[in-house]
């Protein structure tokens, strides 16, 4: 073993394979930072290119991708309030106030230093623990795995906000989202409007980026200003360096805590960053700082979400099972590099493993001190307008949605969950809660009908059963004790203080009429849910029938009360009206940024994407900045320049409109 | 060797006959075949890092090398509706210049048979340049206190769990052969890989299993080896003449219809064994189809096919064939047409047979 590790260290250290690690790495900061895109995207890049390579340099490139992606995408997160890829979305929550402080430069570092710790814990671990990890994996079954779902589900209490309810309905509409699609037990099609697209259930990347980026971008070009309020990046530099050693034990926690949820496959890492959040806030003193920047809010996802990575390599390699949606793609990787992860990989291929374990470590340090590096230039994006940026951003965006099945619908269902959650933003329903119950959905359903086929309903006396379920239940009072919501943290309320919070959630019925449609639409949808999946098969319709039946409840109850219930309920949230009553409302609406989604879109579905970018990119630029005609073209051509490159790599075609059907283009127009 | 021949002789008279077609409708195609400075699109239907996908990559440099004039061949992923959507894609835009190639696995072989709404391809507007063939093994837990498949009649009364991937996935062919060797198995649907029905055998939750061969030999052996696991059948291969015979790879295991044979005492027949053979051959001797539109010029198909000939000579791609294609060797030319034949029809009895018991037992909605 030792003999392994050695051997493996050395040959890391030859220049071949420390550059090709550093290409990785390069390719991995790069689709880490690109909203949207992440290790998956970072794979395919890659692919092509590993056929034929030398083994070892071709791992060191995949697995520097792999290690730093969740690094680089810190910066979005942070200095946009845009979820770089999937695996930051919690790093919003406290990282983007803290750049609007102006304390861009501690959050950034504290981000970094979690990563690198959190990368190198996970590396260790798995070179630790890979030789006896199988017993362990294999003892989960399946009725441990829905517990685990279960458990994942509690930490929406503490994401719910001011209003629990508001939370539970926000993950139950995740929950019957999640279910669009196949039926797990009988494969029958499940709320799919006739739409052969749905049929696949609707792309995790499209969900993470209606949800955050364009709710969030939307409400930028609104404002048109610099992202940050205040000069300088701030002195935090070391600051955030203190701040991670500081809190020590929180990086060490979500570090385990990410490491294995990574290497119990099937778990998925979807929302890891949301469980770290979760647990910095429950087992916090003082929660009263999460959710307006809170630098632990920032440090615990980082490290999670880094950790996560040498965990979900464990059953990777030794059951040839991805631990993580990359993992799939690297599995891949290795087979055409003529290695099938197996029982082999911890004895007669443990050199191997040890390598793909150093190169892991290796790069999560690199990647970190390169994004120290880098953090001054970028972080100075934030002193630009955001006007100038946006373009660029929302071409990015949608790239990225369309990278998930190539079809000009991912466009319009992207657009589609925009707009709901633009309307989740600003009437108070905490979007995270819709996230968790999105990506958990599938696996809560899976595993209760698979646990319920294996055991019957007795699994529910397993040990580790009642274990897990005592967990949840702890987590979940917990969560009532400290709740956060986007407007900052909601802790220790007393019911007589709600009373007297000022009417924020509007103080007459007419001002209420908003909140009080959108509540309806989603009471609708519900009944929908329960109308639809009734006449489905027993086993295909069970779950989300009963989801739906309870969600039409809960619901219903938030309908009555936005209705009848006295100003200040804790069932009324308006944003707009709140920013009114703090006068910090500026009279501008959020629909004109709305409207150049619409412009784009429609575009792409007449002339094709590139066509629709570029006259996108130049009517947004006159229009919007100064930058005049010269330079707004010039713009426009590299960025699309930029799409073609990365569509040329990648061996894609862009999105065709009518014109396309009729006209034959030569590519990239086609 | 009489019959190699006479299809040799056919498909040339046909080739003769094409041309003499082609020189009338597209005088440019008559050409000698050349590639060069041009790109090739090879179409895979489903995400980046499968097994379609990998099979792909690994044959891609190869077909780039030996085609005429070392075009670059891409690989191009059009994920979705589990291959259906790439393959209508395919069918709706692909032209006949041999500049795009698509891959199909038995994930969309099966919903072609199964006769699925969604599918809008037809098999026969495609003809063959390449085939896959793979193989696989069947095993039990050995608490069964089943030493061998002759003990098999022992488990009557006793129902087994398999983890199965779905009704109508690459499951259906082990579904179909437990039913015909009387085995009384609960499917547990949900699986999102043989992978992980693997993990379900071993955590002890499942207790019949079923790996292609190359899995079987890297995770399954040793469970084997310790005695945990007895293998039963394989799902045998086709020989020239289009018998089912013992896999190669597994000398001293039966095939499937053997094993049916043994446990039943009948030799497998009748609309559930026709049903069951349609998918079989769909789903293992010709797992892999690389085809090309059906009225692509002649002198384009026989480039792929020499390309194809030339590459299973080459090294390299004997180096890395057994790692990537699990020990079977790729065909082409007549070896090819067979198998797509018989792997892309089903007499419509059989298929109303497998679609009446698929809704019937498995609530499986078409």
């Amino acid at each position: 073993m030792l003999e392994a590790m050695q051997s493996a260290f050395i040959g890391l250290l030859s220049f071949e394979h420390f550059a090709y690690m550093l290409l990785g790495i390069v390719v991995g900061l790069g689709v880490g930072i690109l909203p949207g895109l992440g290790g998956i995207a970072g794979m395919s890049l890659l692919m092509p290119f590993i056929y034929g390579m030398d083994p070892v340099s071709a791992l060191a490139m995949l697995v520097g991708m792999v290690a730093v992606t969740p690094t680089g995408d810190t910066f979005t997160s942070v200095l946009m309030g845009i979820p770089g890829s999937s695996a930051s979305q919690a790093t919003v929550l406290d990282g983007f106030p803290l750049a609007k402080k102006g304390q861009a430069a501690r959050a950034l570092s504290a981000a970094f230093s979690a990563s690198l710790l959190g990368g190198v814990f996970g590396a260790v671990l798995l070179t630790g623990f890979v030789v006896v990890a199988k017993p362990l994996i294999l003892s989960f079954s399946t009725a441990e795995l829905f517990m685990f779902a279960l458990l994942g589900l509690s930490v929406v209490g503490v994401l719910a906000g001011d209003s629990i309810m508001r939370g539970v309905i926000a993950c139950g509409l995740g929950l019957m989202v999640g279910a669009i699609g196949a039926a797990p037990a009988t494969g029958e099609s499940r709320f799919d409007l006739g739409l052969d697209y749905l049929q696949d259930g609707i792309p995790l990347v499209i969900v993470g980026l209606g949800l955050f980026a364009i709710p969030e971008i939307a409400e930028l070009i609104r404002r048109s200003r610099p992202i940050a309020s205040r000069g300088g990046l701030g002195a935090g530099w070391l600051q955030g360096v203190t701040d991670t050693l500081k809190n020590w034990f929180l990086v060490l926690r979500c570090s385990a805590l990410g490491t294995f949820i990574g290497s119990i496959p099937g778990l998925g890492g979807g929302v890891v960053d949301w469980i770290a959040y979760g647990h910095a806030v429950q087992t916090s003193k003082d929660p009263s700082g999460f959710g307006k920047g809170e630098i632990r809010g920032v440090i615990a996802p980082e490290s999670a979400n880094n950790a996560l990575q040498g965990g979900a390599l464990m059953p990777t390699l030794l059951f040839g099972i991805p631990g993580s949606g990359s993992m799939a793609v690297f599995l891949g990787g290795m087979v055409l590099l003529g290695m099938q992860p197996g029982p082999s990989m911890v004895t007669s291929d443990l050199n191997l493993t040890y390598t793909i374990a150093w190169t892991l470590a290796f790069s999560s340090i690199l990647g970190a001190v390169i994004c120290f590096f880098l953090a001054v230039p970028i972080a100075r994006l934030t002193f630009v307008p955001f006007n100038l940026i946006a373009p660029f951003m929302i071409m990015v965006i949608c790239f990225a949605a369309f990278q998930a099945r190539q079809d000009l619908t991912d466009l319009l269902v992207l657009f589609a969950v925009g707009v709901v959650g633009i309307f989740l933003r600003r009437f108070g329903w905490p979007r995270p809660a819709f996230l968790i119950g999105f990506v958990l959905s599938g696996q809560v359903e899976n595993y209760l009908y698979q646990a319920l086929q294996f055991y019957g309903w007795s699994f529910v006396q397993r040990p580790g059963v009642l274990i897990i379920g005592a967990l949840a239940i702890v987590s979940t009072l917990m969560a009532l004790r400290s709740r956060v919501s986007e407007e900052g943290a909601v802790a220790k309320e007393v019911r007589g203080e709600t009373l007297q919070k000022p009417a924020l959630g509007g103080a007459t019925k007419a001002e209420r009429r908003p909140q009080l449609v959108f509540a309806a639409l989603l009471l609708l949808t519900f009944i929908y849910g329960v109308i639809s999946s009734a006449p489905l098969s027993f086993l295909g319709s069970v779950f989300p029938f009963y989801t739906s039946v309870v969600m039409v409840g809960f619901s219903a109850y938030i309908v009555m009360m936005l209705a009848v219930a006295k100003p200040g309920h804790s069932a009324h949230f308006d944003q707009e009206l709140a920013a009114r009553i703090q006068g910090a409302h500026d009279g501008t609406s959020i629909w004109p940024s709305v409207g150049w989604f619409v412009m784009l879109f429609g575009l792409t579905a007449l002339v094709g994407f590139i066509i629709a970018v570029s006259v996108f990119i130049t009517t947004f630029l006159l229009a919007r900045t100064a930058l005049g005609t010269g330079r707004s073209l010039i713009y426009m051509a590299l960025c699309i320049t930029f799409m073609a490159t990365l569509g040329h790599f990648l061996t894609l075609d862009f999105p065709g409109g009518v014109l396309q059907h009729y006209v034959e283009l030569p590519w990239p127009l086609k | 060797m009489t019959t190699k021949k006479t299809i040799n002789r056919r498909s040339f008279m046909n080739m003769t006959l094409a041309f003499a077609a082609l020189a009338f409708v597209a005088p440019v195609h008559a050409e000698a075949v050349d590639f060069s400075r041009k790109t090739i699109e090879f179409v895979v239907p489903f995400g980046v890092g499968g097994g379609s996908d990998t099979w792909a990559r690994f044959n891609a440099p190869y077909l780039a090398k030996y085609l005429p004039g070392s075009p670059n061949v891409v690989v191009k992923n059009v994920p979705g509706g589990g291959s259906i959507t790439g393959a209508n894609q395919f069918a709706s835009r692909a032209k006949s210049d041999g500049l795009s190639v698509l891959g199909t696995s038995a994930s969309t072989q099966f919903p072609y048979l199964l006769g699925d709404a969604r599918v809008k391809y037809e098999y026969t507007d495609w003809q063959v340049v390449l085939a896959a063939p793979t193989g696989g093994v069947v095993y039990i837990n050995s608490d069964l206190g089943v030493k061998s498949l002759a003990e098999l009649g022992k488990l009557k009364g006793q129902r087994l769990v398999y983890g199965s991937q779905g009704s109508t996935s690459l499951d259906l062919v082990p579904l179909l052969a437990f039913r015909l060797l009387g085995l009384d198995v609960n499917h547990v649907f949900g699986m999102k890989s043989r992978g992980e029905g693997r993990l379900a055998f071993e955590r002890g939750e499942a207790n019949i299993d079923f790996q292609t061969t190359s899995a079987y030999l890297k995770s399954s052996i040793g469970m084997v080896e310790e005695g945990k696991a007895i293998p039963l059948f394989t799902m045998g291969v086709l020989d020239d003449a289009g018998n089912l015979v013992r896999d190669p790879n597994f000398p001293d295991l039966p095939h499937v219809s053997e094993a049916i044979e043994i446990v039943t005492g009948n030799r497998p027949e009748g609309v559930e064994w026709d049903a069951f053979k349609a998918f079989l051959i769909a789903g293992f001797p010709a797992q892999k189809l690389m085809v090309l539109p059906k009225s692509t010029p002649a002198p384009v198909v026989e480039a792929y096919r020499s390309a194809v000939r030339q590459m299973r000579e080459d090294p390299d791609y004997q180096a890395g064939k057994d790692e990537a294609l699990g020990g079977y060797e790729q065909v082409t030319d007549s070896a090819g047409e067979a198998l797509f034949a018989a792997g892309t029809t089903i007499d419509p009895e059989a298929r109303d047979w497998v679609r009446a018991l698929l809704e019937k037992d498995y609530n499986t909605r078409f």
